[in-house]
């Protein structure tokens, strides 16, 4: 346990608090992305940022992404950065309920975000108010070798009985229709996560992740009907529990698969492993329930201001520059991805364009199961998925499962 | 000091004969108490707490072990940790015997020695990822000798049934390198005069080893099945390289379940993650009560 460690740290913090106040004009800034092209894009907002603000020094620290969890929690109790990058949704409450991240309606009020950030507004909202500012996002939805599609007539379907009648195709020519990799699980929620975005719509699946329908209601049974449509006849890859999401595209890229429910995050090691324009392509989770409009994940990254950070004027003025539309263009045409705000251009990239049209007419947008639920529900609730998965015969033993864990994360 | 008298002398030097051991022993208590034992108490106090690490603690007394006896993670790594704890004594044997076939005085001995205790001095990390690669379902070296045959392999990792035994493998080739190494420090020990009576008796083969050799190697084979006890109770680290737990928890053990409740990603139910330690704890003390009665009463024996 370290609340010794945490008890010497805040004692440092507090020394080093008091000698801070003599630098008005320092912001620090923690970050966790530590990937070249997040790193670069970073260089670039705090490069702008100085420009904009000489009187500002911003001093910056970058993690590792998987460390930075971990590290997150220390540092907000003990020694606070000025700003800190998190994600939206369930996944910040846990700060937001202990009372480490600071209320910034005012940020958003005074620089119209409230417009222009209007999609993911209500993900940044607990308790009424807004707990930071998002700068990026991006899509989720059906990455495919458009190629082998064209060499078995097949058509980019749009509904389920087209999606299935096209599984069906390429497995009855000896390609595996779709790859995945679940060994770190969370691929599979995003399988989980469209389906019942496609079979119930956006409503239910925040409800089913703000605990208020249990995991045997009828209508999470028909999500994983439809699942078993895929599961039974062997549309998935076989042992997608031994790879990485990272591992599963190798059959992508070598024809023997041809099809990956992924965000967008998959095209840059796609083409980097030979894919060319012509072979991949995209397309958006075909409908299921006819009359349920399309709402689409797009989990999306964000800044925030700790409540102990030192320099909480220069921190709001660095959310606001972070939100505002020139500078997430510039941002996310480094990153890849999408900006959030709406006024801001997006790169003439074919897989930003898709995925920019498809988010600007989506009904709603979800974060990704993992963070709409909480953390204790959702590990439970991927593990049920990948067990889903391999043993489709255990369907009701899991369910029965999710509903008790369930039970007790949401007393 | 010279001016006193030899009465005064002798119970100074009486008190620093007595004082001298504290001394010397102050630092190392004071770690232990700091490091190890004040961290237990802490552990058992955590574990009737709700706790996420940040907010509030909330006493919930009993309700976390209530928790865990309903909690079907809880009973898998419980079993997982039993078979642990029974096929990991295959590296006391395997040790003794590779040992016994080690001693021996042949030309370029000493590099086969270090061969085999190659696997105990790499980390744990590099074990767990070379066998990762091993079993890989796809381009594994299992998978290739399955392909001579047409067969399809096994995702050992990755299936239920076998990914505990695949682990435990990976696990014993360090375990048995380390208990090889115990016992080869301890036919260096064995009198040579025993063996030659017990040669001049007619004992032979297994009966010499049995009747002859082994009683020597008690002291060995004693750490031997003590380290290698703790060893598959704390198995956490090829778990954690290996499949995390997975698919699904079913390699999970005990110490692996604590840190994903208690520390990892999804985890931080600070108090729920204590009390698996606690029972952790409880299981690890039933050896250390046997090893420690042991030390207690040799050392009573020896004077």
């Amino acid at each position: 346990m370290n609340f010794n460690l945490q008890a010497v740290l805040l004692g440092t913090a507090l020394s080093v608090a008091a000698s801070a106040t003599a630098f008005a004009g320092e912001l620090v800034i923690n970050y966790d992305g530590s990937d070249p092209a997040p790193k670069k894009a970073f260089e670039m907002i705090i490069e702008r940022f100085e420009a904009a603000n000489p009187d500002i020094k911003v001093k910056w620290n970058i993690f590792d992404h998987e460390g930075y969890k971990t590290s997150v929690r220390n540092f907000l109790t003990a020694d606070a950065p000025d700003v800190a990058s998190w994600y939206a949704g369930n996944r910040m409450a846990p700060f937001v309920k202990a009372g480490l991240f600071e209320p910034v309606d005012d940020v958003w009020q005074a620089n119209g975000l409230n417009e222009a950030l209007a999609s993911t507004a209500s993900s940044m909202t607990i308790d009424g108010k807004k707990w930071g500012v998002p700068y990026t996002n991006y899509q989720w939805g059906i990455y495919y070798r458009k190629d082998i599609f064209a060499a078995n007539g097949i058509a980019v379907p749009k509904t389920w009985a087209e999606f299935l009648a096209a599984c069906a195709t390429l497995k009855s020519t000896g390609v595996t229709p779709i790859t995945i990799g679940t060994k770190y699980l969370w691929t599979a929620a995003g399988v989980f996560d469209y389906l019942n975005l496609r079979t119930n719509g956006y409503a239910v699946h925040n409800d089913l992740t703000a605990g208020k329908i249990k995991y045997t209601d009828p209508r999470i049974q028909k999500v994983f009907d439809h699942w078993e449509e895929l599961v039974r006849p062997g549309y998935f890859i076989e042992n997608h529990a031994s790879m990485s999401w990272q591992e599963a595209l190798a059959p992508m890229v070598q024809g023997k698969a041809a099809m990956y429910v992924m965000g967008n995050f998959a095209v840059a090691p796609l083409r980097e492993a030979g894919l060319k324009e012509d072979q991949l392509d995209f397309f958006q989770f075909p409908l299921i329930t006819a009359g349920i409009p399309m709402a689409e994940e797009a989990p999306t990254d964000t800044f925030h201001i700790p409540s102990k950070a030192k320099n909480k004027t220069d921190a709001k003025k660095f959310l606001a520059f972070l939100g505002s539309a020139d500078i997430q263009t510039e941002a996310n045409k480094i990153l890849g991805q999408l900006p959030v705000n709406r006024n801001s251009q997006v790169s003439d990239d074919k897989f930003i364009q898709a995925g920019f049209k498809m988010l600007s007419n989506a009904a709603g947008l979800a974060q990704f199961y993992d963070r709409d639920a909480p953390a204790q529900m959702a590990k439970a609730g991927m593990e049920g998925f990948q067990e889903f998965m391999i043993k489709p015969d255990r369907r009701k033993a899991i369910l029965k499962r999710l509903d008790k864990v369930q039970k007790k994360v949401y007393k | 000091m010279s001016a006193g008298s030899p009465n005064t002398t002798l119970s100074l030097r009486s008190r620093r004969l007595a004082l001298a051991p504290w001394l010397f022993l102050t630092p190392a208590i004071l770690m232990f108490v700091i490091y190890v034992i004040a961290p237990i108490f802490q552990s058992i106090w955590v574990s009737f707490y709700e706790w996420d690490g940040l907010g509030d603690k909330v006493w919930v007394g009993f309700a976390n072990y209530i928790e865990l006896v309903d909690d079907d993670r809880f009973y898998t790594s419980l079993k997982n940790n039993f078979i642990w704890l029974v096929l990991y004594m295959l590296a006391v044997p395997a040790g003794l015997f590779i040992a016994l076939f080690l001693n021996q005085k042949v030309p370029g001995m000493r590099l086969y020695k270090s061969l085999f205790f190659f696997p105990f001095v790499i980390s744990q990390v590099v074990v767990g990822l070379v066998f990762s690669w091993f079993y890989d379902p796809s381009n594994g070296i299992i998978a290739l000798i399955f392909a001579i045959w047409d067969g399809s392999p096994p995702a050992i990792l990755a299936d239920e049934r076998f990914v505990t035994y695949g682990i435990i493998a990976a696990g014993l080739w360090p375990q048995v390198a380390y208990c090889m190494i115990l016992y080869l420090t301890g036919l260096n020990n064995v009198s040579p005069d025993q063996i030659e009576a017990g040669w001049l008796d007619g004992a032979k083969g297994w009966r010499m080893l049995w009747y002859v050799v082994l009683p020597q190697l008690r002291p060995a084979t004693f750490i031997a099945v003590v380290v290698t006890v703790i060893g598959a109770l704390r198995s956490f680290d090829l778990i954690s390289i290996m499949t995390q737990g997975g698919p699904y928890g079913s390699s999970n053990v005990l110490a692996y379940y604590m840190f994903e409740t208690a520390l990892s990603e999804y985890g931080y139910r600070m108090g729920y993650g204590a009390a698996i330690a606690v029972v952790l704890f409880l299981i690890m003390m039933v050896y250390i009560m046997v090893f420690l009665r042991r030390m207690y009463v040799q050392e009573k024996e020896g004077g």
